[in-house]
């Protein structure tokens, strides 16, 4: 009885100190702004294989890399000559052809016998926003709110891969160096230096030029250079004031081996540093991914920076806002969730950091 | 074979500290300087003296937390009954010191590893001793806990340090070293973060379990008052020296030594009648003095009481 | 509300008289109530001591009677008369000229507040510059200088930055500064802790010496009973934000009549007079967050079921000259 009492009463306690972290979380607003876009592109990129398994979206229509749907409008064939503007019709040369019309001179070849006046079927892709795609159809007649849902999970496979391996990496490297000191430190300092003085993105690209890059090997090769390099240097510091703690001492005159010292009282007192970081560094891997997909330098079927350099291959970037749906969801889920993330780690900064605190 | 528990001759232990950042050159801090005691079992001695006068640094050099300068430190190995040397020391003799020599550091609030249970940190060297079977640690657990006072046992095994107070942890902190039955605990001022109505639990805690337990301390602070509570003697520190040693109650009677009689007149007495009555020194040239005669032996003026006398006995009587 | 009679007589010499005075924190987990009706006063040349454990308001007191609490505390009620001028509620300006004016403060861990690029002597003359602006440059050295003197330092001191000074001699360095500017109270927050013994010895007794030196009235704050004895001559004892016992230095020590006094008393070691068993107390002080019905101190009491009537709401009797007691601790008639 007096356990259940004993047990239920910790619970309380573990709780309320959760409570209180979140309530310190909570008191910086940008870390629950942050929480929140997290959240709602982490929703969409769950939603999507939800859509699709409940038969709500057919694969055909809506798969983000292979769906196809074409929208048809009837249109009124006109002929645009170069004359002076205006016309009674036509403000400006780029006015003609109006929405409802299409320039005879495009569709001549594949209707023999057209003439100005006829009114014919046209598709059109890139589609507008319509009931049926809400953010409109890409050049290929894609879906582009299946993509950018694709390009969310993508998003977060890759930032959270690189950002686990990277932290672990540094994480244990920092830490080894406080603890062991001396030549290992060294080294591992001068490694960390090197790494940071190298340009990652240029790098990246030449990586690319001589193999394949993948989602999984960005995130790796990301994970490795952040891993190595100035995270190292911050978590050093950071377990060599823990080794300097009593409790360590305590352990080390109880006959700890270094081992056991290193494994179970200092990781676990750098870890929420480390978490800290990992938030963090998600933010800049998305922004890498998205440089190189836009770039095409990523084998990627699809992401966000995959969207915006499809229209912009095919052209259609510079045509100001008319096409903005191809551009504008892309770049801005890319700045938002990275932000996201990086309010997170503000937010989190809060909790972790009690100088910080206000109270 | 004698009959100390730890005897400690000449220890050295200096820190070379670069004293500019550009030229490099180093300085020597001699923050031990040649210090000399034995402790017998089941007693315990007190050492006092001013902040800074090396008293950590004795007690973290004696413990080989830092390896000493000099000097030698030998312990009563209980198992091949003799006196070894800490020095070259092979790995089961190691075990058998790190067993019986324990030590309580000044904060509770550092001490104890925050991202443990209470039940993890007094296991912890039941582990790494391979004391008993799973089931035996666990009521080991619980006895010591007992001990010390924190029941009942089970409302604390589980909860984080974090999660009990200043007072309560301390007590952790001395099942933490008492789980294993050392011989000898080095107390680096473990009641000085704490609240004056809680401290003096703490200290009647291990007092009895001196008696209990028979372990003796080495217990280290600045105020006479506590020492003269906790110790049956006295050494006091100056500057990486010990200067003058006693029984605790001879040496507050009858101080000798200059530093002690300034010592002894600078503790507050909890008595607004009295009027205290300051002892002048003149540190400077106490230090010098100190400084100058890195050689001096202890003088035995009886009742088993030791004062440094620099060599200069005039020094002494003068002042 | 209540008030302490006996204190009202003879207000010629009375420097600064608190009334009823409470304040609370408020926090995420709720309110703090740091200051729980607190009154008393002090006469010109007094040395008042105010003990107490670790967290049970001394230095809330203090910061309440300068009005510098931080921003997340609330006065609830009270009046802080200072020479008759009450304090409570005046703007933030009016506030600045009172403070160096009249009262000054050495903080908890003051003298670990000196910027540390500025050399001491400079940090001073600010002070003074700010509180005097018409003196001259020559006038503001001669009076560091004065300053120096009177805490023991050496002149050269003004000369060099913080991190060239030992703790004892920042520490004097803070008296030098909170004298600057010629106050007539000074508040000393635990002034000593973490000096050492032969430090400490020093500092109280500069702070005595100037003191008497100068007649100011002296508010000396910390938890240890021993210096309470030797610097005061009149001590109130807090527990949980609330005054359990006050009266003169020598009448408190000579016959304590709180619980929690006689706790503090036999639990001091000391190293005149016969060594004798202390006693210690068991348990915590409370949380300052709940809501106590009568007394705080009841469920660490040893005495509670002879002596006291522990579910009496909390006030202070006087049952003898300048002798005021928790009214707990008088038991069941
Ligand atoms: N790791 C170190 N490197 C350099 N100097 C050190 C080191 N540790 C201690 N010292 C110096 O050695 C001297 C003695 O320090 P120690 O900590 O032993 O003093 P203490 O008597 O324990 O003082 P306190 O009462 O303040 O704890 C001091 O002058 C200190 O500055
Ligand atoms: N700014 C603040 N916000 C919230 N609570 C506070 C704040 N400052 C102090 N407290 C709380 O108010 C209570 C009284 O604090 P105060 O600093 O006055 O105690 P004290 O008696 O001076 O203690 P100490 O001897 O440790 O200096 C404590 O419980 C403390 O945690
Ligand atoms: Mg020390
Ligand atoms: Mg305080």
């Amino acid at each position: 009885m007096n356990e259940i009492n004993e047990k239920s009463e910790l619970r309380k306690i573990r709780i309320q100190s959760i409570k209180r972290n979140f309530n310190l979380f909570k008191q910086s607003k940008i870390g629950i702004l942050g929480l929140v876009i997290v959240f709602i592109f982490g929703f969409l990129a769950l939603l999507q294989p939800f859509l699709f398994m409940t038969n709500i979206w057919d694969e055909a229509t809506y798969h983000p890399v292979v769906g196809y749907d074409s929208q048809k409008i009837l249109a009124t064939v006109v002929s645009c000559k170069d004359i002076e503007y205006p016309t009674p019709e036509y403000k400006t040369p780029s006015d003609c052809p109006a929405a409802d019309e299409v320039n005879i001179v495009a569709v001549a070849p594949y209707n023999p016998g057209i003439k100005e006046g006829d009114v014919i079927e046209q598709f059109i892709q890139p589609a507008p926003p319509s009931s049926k795609h809400i953010l409109g159809t890409d050049s290929l007649g894609r879906d582009v709110f299946s993509q950018l849902m694709e390009g969310s999970q993508v998003a977060f496979v890759l930032g959270l891969l690189s950002a686990i391996v990277g932290v672990g990496i540094s994480t244990l490297l920092g830490t080894i160096a406080a603890y062991f000191g001396g030549t290992v430190d060294a080294y591992l300092m001068r490694q960390s230096d090197l790494v940071l003085m190298l340009p990652t993105l240029p790098l990246l690209f030449i990586i690319s030029a001589f193999a394949e890059l993948k989602v999984w090997h960005l995130a790796l090769v990301l994970g490795i250079f952040g891993g190595l390099g100035g995270s190292v240097i911050t978590i050093k510091s950071q377990a060599l004031q823990v080794k300097v703690k009593p409790f360590v001492d305590s352990a080390r005159i109880t006959g700890g081996s270094r081992m056991k010292i290193l494994t179970s009282h200092i990781l676990p007192n750098v870890a929420p540093l480390a978490l800290l970081y990992m938030v963090f560094s998600v933010t800049g891997a998305i922004a890498s991914e998205s440089i190189l997909s836009f770039l095409g330098l990523l084998n990627i079927d699809m992401s966000w920076g995959l969207m915006i350099s499809v229209a912009q291959a095919d052209g259609y970037i510079n045509q100001g806002m008319e096409y903005w749906w191809l551009v504008i969801p892309a770049g801005l889920a890319v700045t938002l969730l990275a932000g996201g993330f990086y309010l997170v780690g503000r937010g989190l900064d809060d909790v972790f950091n009690p100088r910080l605190r206000r109270r | 074979m004698s009959d100390n528990l730890i005897e400690v001759r000449n220890l050295v232990k200096h820190f070379e500290v670069s004293n500019s950042f550009f030229s490099g050159k180093k300085n020597v801090v001699k923050a031990v300087d040649g210090i000399s005691f034995n402790i017998k079992p089941g007693e315990s001695l007190g050492l006092v003296g001013q902040s800074g006068c090396g008293k950590t640094t004795t007690a973290r050099s004696l413990c080989l937390l830092d390896p000493k300068t000099s000097g030698s430190v030998n312990f009563f190995n209980p198992e091949k009954q003799l006196m070894e040397s800490i020095d070259n020391i092979d790995d089961d003799s190691l075990k058998i010191f790190r067993r019986n020599i324990q030590m309580i550091f000044q904060d509770p609030y550092e001490s104890l590893n925050p991202r443990w249970t209470i039940k993890d940190i007094i296991k912890e060297p039941l582990d790494i001793h391979n004391i008993g079977n799973l089931a035996e640690r666990e009521h080991t657990i619980v006895e010591i806990l007992r001990t010390v006072g924190l029941t009942p046992p089970e409302n604390y095994l589980n909860r984080y340090p974090h999660e009990i107070s200043g007072g309560q942890r301390q007590r952790v902190s001395i099942a933490r070293t008492l789980v294993m039955k050392p011989k000898f605990v080095i107390c680096d001022e473990p009641t000085s973060m704490l609240d004056v109505s809680i401290r003096i639990s703490i200290m009647d805690l291990m007092l009895n379990l001196a008696k209990e337990l028979d372990v003796s301390y080495l217990y280290i602070t600045h105020d006479l008052a506590v020492a003269r509570y906790m110790c049956n003697r006295i050494a006091v520190m100056f500057n990486g020296k010990i200067v003058e040693i006693a029984e605790t109650e001879e040496l507050l009677q009858n101080p000798i030594h200059p530093y002690t009689k300034r010592l002894i007149s600078s503790i507050p007495i909890p008595d607004p009648q009295f009027v205290r009555e300051r002892y002048e020194i003149n540190f400077e040239g106490l230090d010098k003095i100190v400084r100058d005669n890195p050689n001096e032996q202890m003088v035995d003026i009886g009742n088993n009481h030791f004062v440094a006398t620099h060599e200069t006995k005039e020094y002494l009587i003068e002042s | 509300m209540f008030s302490i009679q006996g204190l009202e007589e003879d207000n010629m010499s009375v420097v600064l008289d608190v009334k009823n005075l409470s304040m609370h924190y408020e926090t995420l987990a709720g309110n703090v109530s740091a200051v729980k009706d607190i009154s008393f006063s002090i006469n010109s040349g007094e040395s008042f001591g105010l003990v107490g454990e670790s967290g049970c308001g001394k230095t809330s007191v203090a910061m309440t009677l300068l009005q510098l609490q931080p921003e997340n505390s609330v006065i609830t009620e009270g009046s802080i008369k200072l020479e008759g001028k009450e304090l409570v509620g005046l703007s933030e300006d009016e506030l600045r000229k009172v403070r160096w004016d009249s009262i000054s403060i050495v903080f908890q861990g003051a003298m670990n507040a000196w910027n540390p690029v500025i050399k001491i002597g400079e940090q001073i003359r600010e002070a003074l510059r700010e509180h005097y602006p018409d003196n001259s440059k020559q006038t503001n050295i001669q009076k560091i200088q004065e300053l120096f003197k009177m805490v023991g330092l050496d002149d050269t001191v003004a000369d060099r930055y913080p991190h060239e000074l030992s703790g004892g001699m920042k520490q004097r360095a803070v008296i030098a500064l909170a004298l600057s500017c010629d106050p007539k109270i000074i508040i000393a927050d635990e002034p000593t802790t973490a000096l050492d013994v032969v430090i400490q010895d020093q500092i109280l007794n500069e702070i005595k010496k100037v003191q008497e030196l100068l007649g100011l009235s002296l508010i000396y704050i910390s938890h240890d009973i021993a210096v309470i004895a030797e610097m005061t001559d009149k001590i109130a004892v807090m527990y949980a934000g609330s005054i359990v016992e006050m009266g003169p230095t020598k009448k408190i020590f000579e016959n304590p009549v709180h619980s929690y006094t006689r706790a503090l008393l036999d639990s001091t070691p000391s190293i005149r007079g016969e060594k004798k068993k202390l006693k210690s107390l068991d348990g915590e002080p409370p949380s300052l967050i709940n809501k106590i019905d009568g007394c705080s101190f009841a469920p660490r009491c040893p005495d509670k079921e002879t002596r006291c009537n522990p579910n009496e709401h909390m006030r202070l009797v006087e049952i003898a000259t300048d002798h005021f007691v928790d009214i707990c601790s008088q038991g069941k008639e």
